[in-house]
């Protein structure tokens, strides 16, 4: 048995020391929020943290990742989905069918920890994640919400919650 | 004419995937499935009857995992809510003791927002609190049995919402009225004295309240009121409005399970490779070799061109099947090429037999004698829907039942194709439906995944195995958009009138490879989206004195699919990137040389007339860092929508492209959501701009790109502005998920024409120089 810190916790699990990242986490810990898109680092559904940093865990062998390195999954980026990148998602309604979304969330997450008031090039650069169905705008828009305070008024898209507050 | 001649109809399907039982039942109702108040065949104590036995099989099973898993398809549990016990108003309606609100969505929910649409429907007649509503997805066996109550279950050809909203707001207003009836017996006074808001019914004279929570059991009780009538438009409250949809939050905490997240206990897990060579099959493979790798239970053939190595985890199991030695018989195909098969449609441009679409006066005559022609030929090329989701179903089969959880467009479809793959009739299978991680037409036509499932699980009876392609399968083995090419011959008269047009399209029919029974006398309908004169489905927009529009069919090996859009991406671009060509070499302003031809399509020209005034047509487009930014136009009509589009692009004298900007319009009769609408625009742009940067090509007889490396398709760095004019004109009903799709790449290449003096007549823009000419 070999064991990963994730989410804060020490977990064990049983897989050849080849296998990626992801499949550890989708298959032997019941991580499922992390996608599997492309095996091959093209789309990013597969993004987690490791060390503070984003890595498309499909193609990092399970055996490159130490027991005291970090790792960080959608389900452990916050406890409620109250960190502020999910809070714009929301705000701005972003996804769509929402299977890249995790991913989206996580390089986001990442991108604005180091650059917390990202141009648009920076954004272009750092997000080369895939949507198909094609939420790029939104996105973008939700990443300006964040990097400007989290007042989802200022996108401007005007979405009325069930709440009754208005995005 | 029926509207499915005109349809790139998903739900057609049904006839070609339905096993006979299935298909009489399924066919003989169809004229009574569209009645939301229509008697249930089984009484609503047999339906609860079913839910709960459903609910209870799947709590043996031990689906209590941590996350929810659709037994019964919930799309949007709501936290607390009381389960669905309660007895239904209808079928599209329960309400709760609790006042919380079930609303049923037969339709499939793939990003497109359809079921919060729905959902606003429903609730508009419904009058409820709309902060209480949950949805789930009622299943295909269910449907089944209660003799098509939900209707019709396919989702595509962005009809989920203009094709059901009659009836789901028949479901709303019925249960409405039982409400207030049964608040009225209560108090004893006429319902005429009763009014509702927000879910509580006040007895006006009085000001006595009741909450819908506290008469819904006995409304249940009540006999459903026959025709009710339905809001005029003007007057929603909750439909027309910007909403934040229903299904958000869960996808971006990672609570969302899509098919391929699927765990159920004891659960297997199965990689297939099929043939690489459309047509090809397997000759033999060695299990042996591979047999004693850690975590292979299994290693079965599928059908004859595909083998499984079924596993405890997936990745045991696609690095099994990838050790796996495999001989392959390549098959009459081994040496098909697209290049080959350009030529192929490069001869069929001047076939002397073509179906015809679409006609008027005489139009070969006119060209012979027209004074001045203008010729070009164009191409579209084969595209694979790349969901971001790879295919994907979990099966468990007994030899008494067969179950299958899957992301579907039309349950209805995959229920058929699991009975005839299992050979167990219908009524003992069923299929859970889960949200979609992208659609875009490749989970609705033809369900070749659940078929492969259920063939794998059959071998592990009592075991559910969940089968996950990978994105080579997925890429490889995709149902793709259709190849076509097309020359255009415009006849001009001194003054630079057309005179003539023939439009002669060679290539793909996607009716002869998926409906053929749909095909009319060789003729495949829907090759002429966009094209028809008349119908309300998919509408030319100009008037030619000549015109002929007629389709050479010439099919590849490639399996064709629909592919969001459709026919109506090329024919779109055909028609509007050679307008532009006319309207350059007889120096004429594209959109007043449009608007000379569109007279009698006040409705397209108002969506056309629309983007050019947004955008600023006329006027030079401001400079963006230092680069002059030119201008393209494009309409169409489509999925019973108009839309027009107007792309600024700058080009650098390097011939590298931005897209700086698209404003679109859309008229779509009426509006459900606004703010999806948009977001349906936008994400239709990036899908079909994707066509700039990527496409599909045969070599050997295979798929060359077998993943996004190969296969690039638009990111965040290529995505353009875009502003979204929603105006709905009413009157009628049109789909929003498409149509725009086919007015992003003919404005953007003629665009870049205004930009370069480059035309751009096939895809991807690959090698080809954007340097000035």
């Amino acid at each position: 048995m070999a064991s990963l810190n994730v989410n804060g916790t020490p977990r064990q699990f049983d897989a050849e020391p080849d296998t990626p990242l992801l499949w550890v986490l989708r298959e032997q810990l019941a991580l499922t929020g992390t996608k599997y898109g492309c095996g091959i680092a093209a789309c990013g559904a597969c993004t987690v943290h490791v060390n503070g940093q984003p890595v498309r865990s499909c193609v990092r062998p399970v055996s490159t990742v130490s027991p005291t390195d970090k790792v960080v999954t959608i389900e452990g980026l916050s406890p409620d989905g109250s960190h502020p990148v999910q809070k714009a998602w929301v705000a701005l309604d972003v996804p769509q069918c929402g299977y890249c979304q995790c991913g989206m969330v996580m390089a986001t997450a990442a991108l604005l920890r180091d650059k917390p008031n990202p141009s648009d090039k920076d954004i272009d650069e750092a997000i080369t994640n895939i949507c198909r169905c094609g939420t790029y705008n939104r996105i973008r828009a939700a990443i300006k919400v964040v990097a400007q305070g989290g007042n989802p008024k200022t996108a401007g898209l005007s979405i009325q919650h069930a709440d009754g507050s208005v995005a | 004419m029926k509207h499915s001649d005109l349809h790139p109809d998903l739900d057609a399907d049904l006839p070609a995937e339905l096993p006979t039982a299935l298909r009489a039942t399924v066919l003989g109702t169809a004229g009574t499935a569209h009645n939301g108040t229509a008697r249930p065949a089984l009484s609503r104590r047999g339906f609860i009857a079913v839910s709960t036995a459903a609910s209870v099989t799947a709590l043996a099973g031990g689906f209590s995992l941590g996350f929810h898993v659709p037994a019964l398809a919930q799309a949007a549990p709501s936290p607390g809510a009381a389960p669905s016990t309660t007895p239904e108003l209808n079928a599209w309606v329960v309400v709760r003791p609790d006042d919380s609100v079930l609303i049923r969505i037969a339709r499939s929910e793939m990003g497109q927002g359809t079921l919060t649409g729905l959902a606003q429907l429903v609730a508009e007649e419904l009058e409820c609190d709309w902060a209480r509503v949950t949805t789930e997805y009622p299943t295909p066996g269910q449907n089944l049995a209660r003799n098509r109550v939900w209707g019709n279950m396919s989702t595509g050809g962005s009809r989920g919402i203009r094709e059901s909203h009659d009836y789901v707001r028949k479901g709303g207003a019925t249960a409405r009225v039982m409400l207030v009836q049964a608040a009225a017996q209560q108090w004893n006074v006429p319902a005429a004295e009763c009014s509702v808001a927000k879910g509580v019914i006040t007895h006006t004279p009085s000001g006595r309240t009741l909450r819908y929570g506290q008469v819904a059991e006995a409304a249940s009780r009540l006999a459903p009121p026959a025709d009710v009538p339905l809001k005029d438009p003007s007057r929603w409250a909750l439909a027309g409005k910007r909403l934040a949809r229903l299904d958000t939050a869960d996808k971006v905490t990672g609570k969302q399970v899509f098919g391929a997240d699927l765990q159920l206990p004891g659960m297997l897990n199965a990689a297939i490779k099929a043939c690489p060579v459309f047509g090809g099959k397997v000759r033999g493979f060695n299990a042996a070799a591979i047999s004693n790798r850690p975590g292979v239970k299994k290693v079965v053939p599928v059908g004859d061109n595909a083998v499984a190595v079924i596993a405890d985890t997936w990745w045991r199991a696609k690095t099994a099947l990838d050790a796996l030695p495999i001989d392959w018989d390549f098959g009459p195909n081994a040496n098909a090429s697209s290049d080959a098969f350009a030529q192929t449609l490069k001869a069929a441009l001047d076939a002397p037999e073509a179906g015809v679409g679409n006609s008027n006066g005489d139009a070969r005559a006119a060209l012979s004698q027209a004074p001045r022609k203008l010729q070009a030929v164009y191409s579209y090329p084969h595209q694979n829907h790349a969901t971001m989701e790879p295919m994907n179903a979990t099966v468990r089969y007994t030899p008494e039942r067969c179950e299958v959880w899957t992301p579907t467009q039309n349950g209805e479809a995959a229920l058929a194709a699991t009975a005839e793959a299992s050979g167990l009739p219908p009524s003992r299978c069923e299929v859970y439906k889960l949200h979609l991680g992208g659609g875009f037409g490749r989970r609705g036509a033809v369900h070749d995944w659940v078929r492969q499932a259920v063939v794998i699980a059959k071998e592990m009876p009592g075991v559910p195995v969940k089968l996950l392609w990978s994105r080579e399968e997925d890429m490889l083995h995709g149902r793709f958009h259709p190849v076509t090419q097309c020359k255009m011959t415009a006849g001009l008269d001194a003054q630079g009138n057309i005179t003539a047009l023939h439009m002669r399209i060679a290539g793909q029919s996607i009716l002869a490879g998926v409906f053929p029974q749909m095909m009319r006398d060789g003729i495949d309908r829907v090759a002429f989206q966009g094209l028809n004169n008349g119908g309300g489905e998919a509408m030319i927009g100009y008037d030619f004195p000549n015109l002929l529009i007629d389709h050479a069919i010439r099919n590849p090996h490639v399996p064709p699919g629909f592919w969001r859009g459709v026919n109506l991406n090329q024919n779109a671009l055909y028609l509007e990137c050679f307008l532009d060509e006319v309207a350059h070499a007889t120096k004429q302003d594209p959109l007043a040389l449009r608007r000379k031809l569109m007279a009698r399509h006040p409705k397209h020209q108002a969506v056309l007339d629309a983007v050019a005034q947004r955008a600023g047509w006329g006027k030079p487009a401001p400079d963006v860092r230092g680069q002059k930014v030119f201008r393209g136009l494009a309409q169409t009509h489509g999925f019973g929508s108009y839309v027009a589009a107007c792309a600024e692009v700058s080009v650098s004298a390097r011939g590298e492209l931005t897209i700086h900007r698209i404003v679109a319009a859309t008229d779509c009769g009426h509006a459900v959501n606004p703010q999806q609408i948009e977001a349906q625009v936008e994400g239709s742009f990036a899908y079909g701009l994707s066509a700039l940067f990527g496409a599909c090509t045969v070599k050997n007889g295979r798929i060359e790109q077998d993943n996004f490396a190969t296969y690039p398709v638009v990111q965040m760095r290529h995505m353009p502005k875009v502003e979204t004019i929603t105006m709905p004109s009413g009157g009628f009903w049109g789909g929003v998920g498409e149509p725009t799709i086919a007015v992003a790449v003919p404005a953007v290449l003629n665009a870049i024409f205004a930009a370069t003096g480059k035309r751009i007549r096939d895809l991807p823009l690959g090698q080809q120089s954007l340097r000035r000419a």
